[in-house]
């Protein structure tokens, strides 16, 4: 855990609660605005966040000068080590010693779901730029957190339909054994009998898994057409790893990677990868834009971003905006700040922020590049179409949402 | 069609095969602990990391030196081992005489060092090293489709296990190696070198553990987290088995890939925690282990 040597002297934390409790003159709490960076820095899914995602939120708060209005932007980070009780720890230390005003990063929704528990009602914000779960912005929406790049609707609704939409009816689910893995397969459910299809048959694996042999050969002998992978990180990389070695898709079935990462199919390779269908936030190489943010990015860490790392910086950018404008750190003022008028940049497309949370924008079709096809090491995909905002994500006419007037 | 519990009788005898097959895989691990610990009462927490370096270590000579497979696993065990050599002369020796739990912490100490500094270079996601050409394809059981490679793995750990088991229980080597952990002062008094001897076996532990690393190379992706998933694992097999017992050691893994392959159809979701219940149910009925000698 790597905290600012700087603690804070109690006296600034008590002028802080005062500050809070007059309310009107909000302004910054402590005279610092203060984000604390949580996610997987060491474990299944750190390549897609991890501390990738720490230098891309470096780099947005240098890129805004490092001040807010005149106050200084301290980050620090932790470790949550995929553990919702480790998280909820650590931000719950942030809240009471750190004064943290704004939790981003976060990955495993299971984190995500117990953080944002933690925060509901007080004056921190979280934005989740990692997790996948739905379940984020529905059942669990508080007003004390954004969810911003992606969630398991589109990646159904955009899979999924897709899949079937090219003959692929019948389905059997890997699923992931946690929350987000099941609001996956529901999501999925959901699209494949909506569009005449039908889910045959279900394993859920504990996470993570090592040797997906058994499942497998258990999707093998169920004979559907599809083999739909509702799982992330290391688990579908050793799914898709195990399926090749059995000749899954020689035998004729197809798999269907749902929430696959670039990271992903670098590690994999286009070998095994080519011709996969997923549907991503954000790639880099979608235009001039993109690309040239990617450069700067890849020059510090000699990696492409992924959608997530990308949207840490969008969203900490919103974030200081926001702040800026408001010209306080109070979560409920800068929230409305942010919801307040499109988001548009390298990485958001049509972007809002709803009553409920979610940060809606274009999501795309992509498919992964054949060996012939890529011209380079990240020359990974063909963005085949674009999933408009307003039809990606889960319509505000069927949240379970308490924020939404249904 | 014939059905066992509710299983298509294909399906079944197929998980059987993957069983067996993870089974010899546990069994190759767990007996590299298993002769380091009974031999040398080291409890070696670095083993997990040791076999994720064996498979680095075919990975990276394959990428910068152009090793092919065979010459990785003849190799690489040598480097690996002899680096277990370096290990217990400089520092496991240092402390040979204190509780067994320094061993335990430096040897944990160890291991987060290999991973961390690994992932530090490598990140998380890994790489996937290839099928060797000659292992490519697959056998059709009838009942499964069983890649060429799996059963590979399956032959060539069987044989070391044999080959470990005959050369400790049934060879002169064996016996001078029993017997200097059992009275080392009575056998130097005879001329043996017993240090030499134990920097040996914990190097052989070592590289048995490296040599399942580059077999595991070609199956998942070579990533420095790949060991200490495994080693806990590893560890519940030695403690059924019974803490140094070798045969035990190789009987149990079997045993435990078997059973971690039927929970994995019947109850997939406890299929991570099944082995842990053995080990909780010998612990209760044979605290010494199911192969172990009552103290």
């Amino acid at each position: 855990m790597t905290f600012s040597k700087k603690t804070l002297a109690s006296s600034i934390a008590l002028a802080a609660a005062t500050l809070m409790a007059s309310g009107a003159q909000a302004q910054m709490s402590n005279d610092e605005v203060r984000i604390g960076y949580l996610a997987d820095m060491s474990g299944t899914y750190r390549d897609l966040a991890g501390p990738g995602g720490l230098e891309a939120l470096m780099m947005a708060v240098e890129d805004f000068g490092g001040t807010v209005n005149g106050v200084p932007i301290e980050v620090f980070s932790a470790d949550d080590r995929n553990s919702a009780d480790v998280g909820a720890n650590t931000v719950r230390g942030w809240m009471d010693q750190e004064n943290v005003d704004l939790v981003a990063g976060m990955v495993a929704s299971s984190v995500s779901i117990a953080v944002t528990k933690l925060l509901d009602g007080t004056d921190t914000l979280a934005i989740i730029s990692g997790s996948a779960a739905s379940s984020i912005t529905n059942e669990h929406c508080t007003p004390n957190h954004i969810h911003y790049v992606y969630d398991t609707y589109p990646l159904a609704n955009g899979t999924a339909k897709a899949v079937v939409e090219q003959g692929g009816d019948t389905w059997f689910m890997l699923t992931a054994d946690y929350a987000f893995g099941h609001a996956l397969e529901s999501d999925v459910t959901k699209v494949v009998e909506e569009n005449g299809g039908e889910v045959v048959g279900t394993i859920r694996h504990p996470f993570p898994t090592n040797d997906f042999s058994s499942y497998i050969l258990q999707a093998q002998g169920s004979g559907a057409d599809i083999i739909g992978l509702a799982n992330a990180g290391s688990d579908t990389v050793n799914a898709i790893t195990t399926a090749s070695q059995f000749g899954v898709v020689q035998a004729g079935q197809q798999l269907a990677g749902l929430l696959i990462f670039l990271n992903d199919v670098h590690a994999l390779g286009l070998e095994k990868t080519q011709g996969l269908l997923l549907t991503t936030g954000w790639y880099w190489d979608m235009d001039d834009e993109s690309r040239e943010w990617a450069q700067r990015y890849y020059e510090r860490t000699e990696r492409m971003p992924t959608m997530v790392q990308a949207g840490i910086y969008s969203s900490t950018m919103n974030y200081l905006e926001a702040v800026e404008a408001a010209d306080t750190d109070n979560a409920a003022a800068v929230r409305a700040q942010m919801a307040d008028g499109p988001i548009n940049d390298f990485f958001a497309r049509n972007g809002r922020i709803r009553e409920d949370g979610r940060m809606v924008h274009d999501m795309y079709l992509a498919e992964v590049k054949s060996p012939e096809e890529s011209t380079g090491e990240w020359d990974l995909y063909n963005i085949q179409a674009t999933i408009p905002a307003e039809e990606a994500y889960r319509p505000l006419s069927e949240s379970q949402c308490d924020l939404v007037n249904n | 069609m014939t059905m066992i519990f509710g299983v298509p009788l294909a399906v079944f005898m197929g998980q059987l095969m993957l069983g067996l097959i993870n089974g010899a895989f546990y069994a190759l691990l767990s007996l590299g602990l298993a002769v380091i610990f009974g031999l040398l009462k080291i409890v070696n927490f670095a083993h997990g990391a040791q076999y994720m370096l064996g498979a680095f270590a075919a990975l990276l000579g394959l990428q910068y030196l152009g090793l092919n497979y065979w010459m990785a696993l003849l190799l690489v065990p040598l480097v690996v081992g002899g680096l277990g050599m370096l290990i217990e002369r400089y520092l496991l020796r240092r402390i040979a005489h204190l509780d067994h739990l320094y061993g335990l912490l430096l040897t944990f100490g160890l291991a987060l060092i290999f991973e961390g500094s690994l992932i530090n270079f490598f990140g998380v996601s890994g790489s996937s090293y290839p099928t060797p050409a000659a292992l490519q394809g697959g056998l059709n059981l009838g009942f499964m489709f069983l890649p060429t490679y799996r059963a590979w793995v399956l032959v060539a750990a069987l044989v070391v296990c044999l080959g470990t088991w005959f050369i400790i229980e049934r060879t002169r080597l064996g016996a001078y190696l029993r017997a200097g952990t059992e009275n080392s002062a009575l056998m130097q008094a005879f001329g043996v070198n017993v240090p030499l001897l134990i920097t040996l076996t914990y190097g052989f532990g070592v590289a048995l553990a490296a040599f399942a690393g580059v077999l595991a190379a070609p199956l998942y992706p070579v990533s420095p987290t790949m060991g200490s998933s495994l080693l806990i694992v590893v560890f519940a097999v030695v403690v059924i088995g019974g803490m140094g017992s070798i045969l035990g050691a190789i009987l149990t893994g079997l045993a435990m890939g078997l059973i971690e392959g039927l929970t994995k159809v019947y109850y997939p979701e406890a299929a991570n925690t099944v082995i842990f219940l053995v080990m909780i149910l010998v612990l209760l009925l044979r605290p010494a282990g199911l192969f172990g000698k009552e103290a």
